[in-house]
C-alpha cells in the first residue's frame, strides 16, 4: 500500500510517461507521413499524367490516337497517332526479351544449381556490376560499338537501327532477369533436389523437372520485371534507334519508342500548354498503362503459379 | 538382356553429356556476357583515353572537342547527388522504419507496401513527366539543380526503404525485447540500438541508390537540363557572412549523363571520344560506388554474428 502511494506522486510530480508518451506519438507520425510519400508519388505521377492527357484527349480523339498510323505532333500536319510509338517499344522491348530471357534463365540454372559456391559468390556481385552502368553507356555502345559489327552482316542496315538498341538492352536485362530467378529457384527446399536425385536423375533433369517448375513463380516475376525494364527503357533507343517513329516490325529499320519521343521532345524548348507538350504526358500515360497491366498480369501469374512448401 | 543393359548405359551416358553439356553453355553464357560487357567498356575506356587530362576536368563544354570538357558536368552532378541524399535519406529510412517496426497489419500498411513496390518498376522517365508537371510548373521550381535532385530522390526512394527494412529485418528480435524489458520506449529502442547496429547495410542501400541516381538520365532530360552549361552554379560555402549559400539550388545545371549524351548525339566524330572519356569517367563513378557497397556488405556478413 506504501509502495503504490509513493509510485502515484512520483507520477504527479514529473509525470514522466505523458510527455514520453506524446514524444513517441509525434514521432510515429512523422515516420507515417515519411512513408506515406510513397503513396503521394502514385498520386502525384497518376494526377500530372492524367490532368494533362485529359487537355490532350478533349482535342484529339482516342479514335484518332489508337488508329492513326502516324505520329508527327511537331510537323506542320500534326497526326496523333500512337501505334507507330507502340510498334518500335514492341520491337525493341521484343529483341531484348528473345536475348535476355533464354540467356538469362540458363544463367540462372547454372549459377543455382551447378555453380559452386565459391564461383557464385564472385559471379553474382560482378553480373550486380553490370548492372549499375548507366544505360547513357549502354546507348553509347549499341551506336558505335554494335552498329557497327551488325552492318557486317546486314551490310543494308542503317546506322540507327532497332535491332542494335534491343540487343544491348538485352545484354542490360539479363542480370536482373538471372539474378531473380536464381533466388526463386535457391529458395526451393533442398530435399526436393534429393528426392529427385535419389531417383537417379542428373542434375540438368532436376533443374528443368523439379526446380524449375517448383520456381515458376518468382522466375515469371523476373521476367517480368525484365518485360517493364526493356519497355520503360529510354536512353539506348534514343541514342541508337533513331528517333523516327515507324510503324514497322522490322527490327532493321529505324524507329522510335515512347520513351525515346518523351526524352527527344524534352530536348527541345516546349512551350507550357501547348498541344505539343501535352503529347509527352498522353504518350506518359500509355507507358504507364503498359506497365500496368504488365505488372497485374505478372502479379496475376505470382500467385497462380505460386508452391508453398 | 545385355543388349538391355547397354541400352541402359547409353541412355545413362547420354543424360551425363547432356547434363555436362549444359553446364558448359551455362558457364560460357556467363563468361561471355561478362567479357562482351567489359570488352565494350575497355573499347571505350581506350577510345577516350586521350582525352582524360587533367584539363578534361577544369574545361566547360565547347564547340570544338578538343577544348571541351566536363567541368560544369561533374559539379552539377555531385551538387545534384548532394539534393538527392538530404532528400531521399531520411525520406526514405524514415519510411523503412515506419513500414518495418510500426506498421500494423491493416489496409493502410497493405496499400503502403504495394505502392513502394510499383514504384519501383515505374520507367525512369515518368518520374521526369511527374518533376516537369509537378516541380517545374506547379511548384514553380525552374529547371533547377533542387527540381533535379527531388527528381532522382523520389526516383532511388524504394531502393532506400527497401534496404532499410532488409536491414532492420535482419537485427533478432531479442535485442528489441531486451531494450523493452529496461524500460525503453519504442523510439529509444530504435534510435540507440536497432538503428546503430543496422547502419551499414542501410548505407550499402543508400550507395547503391545513389549510384543509380548518378547514371539517370531520362528523368533529367524530361525535366528539361541543358547540355551547354559554360558557368558553374554559386559555390554553397561562401568566404563571407553567413557563409553558406543556397542560390545553387536555384541554377540551370547540367550533369554527366546528359553531357554524354549531348556528345554521343553530335554526328562529329571528334565529339565521339569526348562521350567514350565522360563515359568513362560516369563508368567509373558508378561501379566505384557500386563495389564500396559489395565489399561493405561483404565485411558487414563477415563481422557480425547474432
Amino acid at each position: 500500500m506504501a509502495q503504490n502511494t509513493v509510485k502515484l506522486t512520483r507520477k504527479k510530480q514529473y509525470s514522466p510517461n505523458v510527455a514520453r508518451q506524446i514524444r513517441e506519438k509525434i514521432i510515429e507520425a512523422i515516420l507515417f507521413l515519411a512513408a506515406f510519400s510513397a503513396v503521394a508519388t502514385t498520386i502525384g505521377i497518376l494526377y500530372i499524367l492524367i490532368s494533362e492527357s485529359t487537355i490532350f484527349f478533349s482535342q484529339v480523339s482516342l479514335i484518332d490516337f489508337f488508329t492513326d498510323t502516324r505520329w508527327t505532333p511537331l510537323f506542320q500536319n500534326p497526326r496523333y497517332g500512337i501505334m507507330p510509338l507502340l510498334s518500335g517499344t514492341l520491337v525493341t522491348s521484343g529483341v531484348a526479351l528473345i536475348v535476355a530471357i533464354p540467356l538469362g534463365t540458363i544463367a540462372a540454372i547454372y549459377l543455382s544449381e551447378f555453380a559452386t559456391s565459391q564461383l557464385r559468390e564472385i559471379v553474382k556481385p560482378a553480373l550486380e556490376l553490370l548492372a549499375a552502368i548507366p544505360t547513357v553507356v549502354y546507348g553509347y555502345f549499341a551506336l558505335l560499338y554494335v552498329t557497327p559489327w551488325l552492318q557486317g552482316f546486314f551490310p543494308d542496315l542503317p546506322g540507327f537501327n532497332m535491332l542494335s538498341a534491343g540487343l544491348v538492352m538485352g545484354l542490360m536485362i539479363i542480370p536482373f532477369i538471372s539474378s531473380i530467378s536464381e533466388d526463386a529457384m535457391r529458395a526451393v527446399p533442398v530435399s526436393l533436389r534429393e528426392g529427385s536425385y535419389a531417383m537417379g536423375a542428373t542434375k540438368l533433369q532436376t533443374a528443368l523437372k523439379v526446380v524449375f517448375p517448383a520456381a515458376i513463380s518468382g522466375i515469371s516475376s523476373s521476367y517480368i520485371l525484365g518485360t517493364s525494364r526493356a519497355v520503360g527503357e529510354t536512353m539506348i533507343v534514343a541514342i541508337a534507334a533513331g528517333l523516327k517513329p515507324t510503324l514497322t516490325l522490322n527490327p532493321l529499320e529505324q524507329g522510335a519508342t515512347i520513351t525515346a519521343y518523351i526524352a527527344q521532345v524534352s530536348l527541345g524548348d516546349l512551350p507550357h500548354g501547348t498541344l505539343e507538350y501535352q503529347t509527352i504526358f498522353a504518350a506518359g500515360l500509355t507507358l504507364v498503362v503498359m506497365t500496368l497491366i504488365l505488372n497485374i498480369f505478372g502479379y496475376y501469374l505470382a500467385k497462380k503459379f505460386r508452391e508453398r512448401y | 538382356m545385355t543388349s538391355d543393359l547397354a541400352k541402359i548405359r547409353a541412355d545413362i551416358n547420354r543424360r551425363k553429356l547432356l547434363n555436362s553439356a549444359f553446364a558448359l553453355a551455362g558457364l560460357v553464357i556467363i563468361a561471355g556476357a561478362i567479357i562482351v560487357l567489359l570488352g565494350l567498356v575497355l573499347q571505350m575506356a581506350i577510345a577516350g583515353s586521350e582525352r582524360l587530362t587533367p584539363e578534361f576536368f577544369t574545361s566547360f563544354p565547347s564547340r570544338r572537342a578538343g577544348r571541351a570538357g566536363i567541368y560544369s558536368a561533374w559539379v552539377g552532378t555531385s551538387l545534384v547527388m548532394l539534393v538527392t541524399a538530404f532528400a531521399a535519406v531520411p525520406l526514405g529510412v524514415a519510411a523503412g522504419i515506419y513500414l518495418e517496426e510500426y506498421a500494423k497489419k491493416n489496409w493502410l500498411a497493405d496499400l503502403i507496401e504495394i505502392n513502394v513496390t510499383n514504384l519501383a518498376g515505374v520507367p525512369s522517365i515518368v518520374y521526369g513527366l511527374l518533376a516537369l508537371g509537378l516541380f517545374v510548373y506547379t511548384f514553380r521550381l525552374g529547371q533547377s539543380i533542387l527540381t533535379a535532385g527531388l527528381t532522382l530522390a523520389l526516383l532511388i526512394l524504394p531502393v532506400v526503404i527497401v534496404t532499410t527494412r532488409e536491414a532492420l529485418r535482419a537485427i533478432p528480435n531479442n535485442l528489441r525485447e531486451a531494450a523493452y524489458a529496461l524500460g525503453a520506449s519504442k523510439w529509444q529502442t530504435i534510435w540507440d540500438h536497432i538503428l546503430p547496429y543496422s547502419f551499414g547495410s542501410i548505407l550499402t542501400g543508400i550507395i547503391i541508390g545513389l549510384s543509380r541516381a548518378i547514371g539517370q538520365t531520362a528523368p533529367i532530360i524530361t525535366i528539361g537540363a541543358l547540355a551547354f552549361i559554360a558557368y558553374l552554379p554559386d559555390a554553397p560555402v561562401q568566404s563571407e557572412f553567413p557563409f553558406v549559400s543556397f542560390d545553387w539550388l536555384s541554377s540551370g545545371f547540367t550533369v554527366l549523363p546528359i553531357q554524354m549524351f549531348n556528345w554521343v548525339s553530335r554526328p562529329q566524330k571528334a565529339f565521339e571520344i569526348n562521350a567514350a572519356a565522360a563515359g568513362t569517367v560516369l563508368v567509373c563513378m558508378t561501379l566505384g560506388m557500386n563495389a564500396i557497397a559489395i565489399l561493405l556488405r561483404y565485411q558487414l556478413r563477415k563481422g557480425i554474428k547474432w
